[in-house]
């Protein structure tokens, strides 16, 4: 076969390959399509008339009615009161191992970055029990029983100790590729180590630091285990665990329920068109090493 | 001066170091501030790391061997094996978390995993339209479960697009989520809907680095697409590979929320994760909860001591 003929056949294939991942990347969004299409809709009129009906009534009176019993004001600022300082305690954190272990040879580095790395894979339910304890009985000895437990800082705090070991590996490795020369003209100009850190390394780590960011904010933004299993106050938890307050009792509205989803999934979604490279370098920089 | 991990890590670099004039001054003597600096740094971020992750799982390992309601101190009792005996012969609910988590396995190794790959493979070759199916595909990936959950509520639930679609009304609709013989698959769906697009992304990271001579040369060589694919694409990636089976095995050990969404913590679908929690809420005089997680960890200890090895392979030799 020449090479054209063989040129030829695999333009066919690509084709072929093309339409077929074509098809199935419409079946993949269609179930976010129809449930924005029925966030329009009353769900009355579905129930009358069928799921495939032709809508007669059409617009946003399910994302007004959602924002209203959703509280959306409340739970938006709950869910930021856990995923902003959440976001920047870890990246803090993350920032500050990874320096250390490596821009200074200290024997105990591969094993903390051992340590961090493997903490970040255990499962959360092996920590869930004392965990749970542990919040109450440091309310209990600082005299406030919501001192951790109920508390956004709960949160906040196991959102930190689990994603930091994330962050620690991921900008250690970024910062293996930053050449040692940089820091040792620092050293020989008599920065201190706090300087070292602030004014030489963190400008330099600007790109995976906002990669991180952009990463964690959606993580710890979706997440709503930590918020149902350790607040016990429905009114503090962030908004994704907030849509169970749109089921009803006996009758769920589904298409009410719908535009509550869409409108918890807009900040994600804004990231996702906005912020897409810097989500997508995030994700990556773990598994590839910078 | 400060020699860094890096040039530890790196073979050549420690040598050049070595035979420089630098060598007797490896050991910065750093001042006091410096050292308070340092212990700061290091000291905080473990603190909580290691308060809030280690601790609490070595406890729940402690526990695991105990009976306990959960709210005295004073009340724990030791059990020994009992927790493990009663979930290994008395819990048949047990081998059922069992089946479904392995056919969870199966179904992402089989399945999704590859589907990831391939999917990744191609759209690195920049067929046409590649942009949007790359963007189609890992858009569940950036949703909530909790979203998640309610979306696919609306293509299955009994008045939902797929009960309509095969013409069955409320009365006699499929139940996708409560028939014993279907729902672990049905939540295969779900759980692939989302995993496929995380293993492309990881897969399309990875194979942006594979040189792409090696690809051409196969081509000039007279390989078909598929041949270079086995032979050229996946040799080449082999650390990626690695990181993803594990992700994978990882992923379905662990498996939990999509359920929890769904189901709560009724034993609607029992798997490994899920059986955690309802012995902690329901039985709570035992720690069956706690032996249950610990059961999780010691099947979850293989896959993340190779997932370390790979990443830390040069690190540690």
């Amino acid at each position: 076969m020449s090479v054209v003929a063989r040129g030829r056949k695999q333009e066919v294939k690509d084709r072929v390959i093309s339409a077929f991942i074509g098809v199935f990347a419409l079946l993949w969004l269609f179930p976010i399509l129809w449930t924005l299409w029925s966030s329009f809709r009353p769900y009355s009129e579905i129930r009358a008339r069928g799921t495939f009906s032709l809508p007669e009534r059409f617009g946003l009176f399910n994302y007004a009615d959602a924002i209203d019993r959703m509280e959306l004001p409340t739970y938006l600022w709950n869910s930021a009161l856990i995923t902003v300082p959440a976001v920047f305690l870890t990246l803090l954190f993350g920032s500050l191992i990874a320096f250390v272990v490596s821009r200074y040879s200290f024997k105990f580095n591969v094993g903390m970055l051992l340590l961090f790395t493997a903490g970040n894979l255990l499962p959360a339910q092996l920590v869930f029990i004392p965990v749970f304890r542990m919040y109450l009985s440091i309310g209990d000895l600082v005299g406030n029983r919501r001192f951790l437990f109920d508390s956004p800082w709960g949160v906040v705090l196991i959102h930190v100790a689990f994603q930091m070991g994330f962050a620690t590996f991921v900008l250690s490795s970024y910062m293996k590729t930053i050449p040692k020369e940089i820091s040792e003209s620092a050293l020989v100009d008599g920065a201190s180590v706090f300087r070292h850190y602030r004014s030489v390394m963190l400008p330099l780590l600007r790109p995976p630091l906002a990669s991180l960011a952009v990463l964690m904010t959606t993580w710890i933004y979706n997440d709503f285990f930590w918020a149902l299993v350790l607040m016990s106050t429905d009114r503090k938890r962030p908004i994704t665990s907030a849509l169970g307050r749109l089921t009803g009792e006996y009758v769920t509205d589904y298409n009410l329920l719908a535009a509550g989803a869409m409108i918890a999934a807009l900040p994600t979604l804004i990231v996702f068109f906005v912020l897409r490279r810097q989500f997508v370098s995030g994700l990556t920089l773990g598994s590839t090493k910078g | 001066m400060g020699r860094s991990a890096a040039a530890l890590s790196d073979g050549k670099l420690k040598r050049t170091t070595a035979a420089s004039p630098k060598r007797p001054r490896r050991r910065r003597a750093f001042s006091r501030s410096d050292r308070f600096t340092l212990g700061v740094f290091v000291g905080v971020p473990t603190a909580i790391h290691l308060l809030l992750v280690w601790i609490p799982a070595t406890l729940t390992i402690y526990l695991s061997f105990t009976y306990w309601t959960g709210i005295n101190y004073s009340d724990i009792t030791w059990a020994g094996l009992a927790n493990y005996d009663n979930i290994f012969t008395k819990t048949p609910l047990f081998y059922d978390a069992v089946r479904n988590n392995v056919i969870w396995l199966v179904w992402f190794a089989l399945i999704s995993t590859p589907a990831g790959v391939l999917l990744a493979y191609q759209i690195d070759r920049q067929i046409r339209g590649h942009r949007f199916y790359q963007s189609a595909y890992y858009f569940p990936v950036v949703l909530s479960l909790a979203v998640t959950g309610i979306i696919w509520n609306f293509m299955l639930r009994s008045d939902g697009f797929i009960n309509g679609l095969i013409g069955r009304d409320i009365s006699n609709a499929v139940s996708f989520f409560g028939n014993y013989d279907i729902n672990i698959y049905v939540i295969m769906v779900i759980a692939s809907w989302r995993h496929v697009g995380y293993i492309m992304l990881l897969y399309l990271a990875g194979l942006k680095a594979v040189d792409p001579t090696l690809r051409e040369a196969a081509a000039i060589d007279g390989a078909t697409e598929w041949e270079t694919f086995r032979k050229v694409v996946l040799p080449a990636m082999r650390p990626v590979n690695i990181i993803i089976v594990v992700i994978t095995i990882i992923e379905s050990l662990r498996a939990f929320d999509i359920i929890y969404v769904i189901y709560g913590t009724s034993a609607g679908l029992p798997i490994l994760g899920v059986l955690v929690f309802q012995n902690i809420a329901g039985e709570g005089a035992s720690m069956k909860g706690a032996a249950y997680a610990v059961i999780l960890f010691v099947l979850s200890i293989g896959p993340i001591i190779a997932y370390l090895r790979q990443q830390f392979r040069e690190d540690v030799s």
